[in-house]
């Protein structure tokens, strides 16, 4: 379980994410939504141990989460870069090398359903099928914890549609978690068992998908924007 | 993706629904095997916690059936199947009436309505 208590998180004097509290446990699915600038990446980053909470506590299985966390930890980011000279082969080689619970052979199942031919340099590879390979990697460790940040961004929606399945196909909805920012919502929805809503670096609402669909009658998306409005109006 | 879902419904009711209609119609049959809850999964474009429910509330109405290390299973039981159907036209006919009453209109109205349009289907059927 990764468990987050009050966590704040400032660079210099802004304040990025602020009084966060929340659960993660094995075998969910969660989304983290909210607008560009709303502290998603920030807050995924904090879960992934990559940043530091300026305050409050964060632990992972009861200890604390730190950068050596990621040993529990598959994380993966629309930004960093891989090196560019590497084949899609040898950057699994590279994932081997890291992770003590990646299994190369489900990788190459996985670049297979993905289409992905290992022998390509990354370089030469589409927008598209570099995000495939990125996906492959990560989901190839049987990390408890798996974090995508913004995992479709900026792709088109059959490339969107294959990452989508190829998470549903690979990903062991039984012992692992996953743990997305989006705002590609109407596709990631289906994949969701909670969200989270995230404005102004704060949790302004945690639900069940399945809640907000009785209770508010409303799919994610909808839901969404009708609390951000409230939100407006309020301040 | 997978299917279009209707946005004011849980989603594992949506295909509880589809699941059932199918049934109905006969394109799945009494004893027919469900495909595993990873294959429907990513049939449906949809989390396989969602599709556990699915098959588990499937099977609290008796519905489906499932043999453990085998998979799921349609119920082989027709009675069940009957009033199975007999379920899904009482849910159609209660949202149909309600969403008419909603807009202002009289039981006799509806009836009238089903006939008019039963008859202009058979005319043009014809």
């Amino acid at each position: 379980m990764i468990e987050a208590k009050h966590i704040s998180k400032r660079f210099l004097l802004k304040r990025a994410v602020e009084g966060i509290d929340l659960e993660l446990i094995p075998g969910k699915m969660y989304g983290i939504i909210g607008e560009n600038g709303s502290g998603k990446s920030t807050l995924l980053k904090l879960l992934a141990g990559l940043l530091r909470p300026s305050t409050g506590s964060l632990k992972i299985n009861g200890s604390p989460l730190t950068r050596k966390s990621a040993t529990d930890i598959a994380y993966m980011t629309d930004r960093g870069r891989f090196y560019p000279y590497l084949t899609v082969k040898q950057l699994v080689d590279f994932y081997d090398s890291q992770f003590h619970d990646f299994k190369k052979e489900k990788a190459f199942r996985i670049l297979e359903y993905l289409a992905i031919d290992p022998d390509e340099k990354l370089k030469y590879l589409s927008k598209g099928n570099l995000g495939r390979a990125k996906l492959a990697v990560t989901i190839a460790r049987e990390s408890p914890f798996i974090l995508l940040d913004e995992p479709l961004s900026g792709l088109d929606p059959m490339v969107r549609e294959s990452i989508v399945k190829g998470i549903i196909q690979f990903v062991d909805f039984e012992r692992q978690s996953l743990i997305i920012t989006t705002h590609e919502i109407r596709d990631i929805e289906p994949l969701l068992d909670e969200v989270f809503i995230l404005h102004g670096g704060k949790i302004i609402d945690h639900q069940t998908v399945d809640d907000i669909r009785t209770r508010e009658r409303l799919d994610v998306e909808s839901w969404l924007k009708r609390k951000m409005q409230g939100n407006e109006s309020m301040s | 993706m997978g299917v279009d879902f209707q946005p004011d419904k849980p989603i594992y009711q949506q295909l509880i629904d589809r699941l059932a209609g199918e049934i109905i119609r006969s394109i799945r049959k009494p004893g027919d095997k469900l495909p595993s809850v990873r294959e429907y999964a990513v049939e449906t474009g949809v989390n396989a916690n969602t599709i556990q429910r699915v098959y588990r509330e499937m099977e609290q109405m008796e519905i489906v059936q499932t043999k453990r290390g085998q998979g799921t299973f349609v119920t082989e039981e027709n009675a069940r199947l009957v009033s199975l159907r007999e379920d899904m036209k009482q849910q159609y006919v209660e949202a149909f009436v309600k969403d008419m009453r909603e807009l202002g209109f009289t039981t006799t109205e509806m009836i009238r309505g089903l006939e008019e349009y039963h008859d202009e289907q058979e005319d043009r059927d014809d």
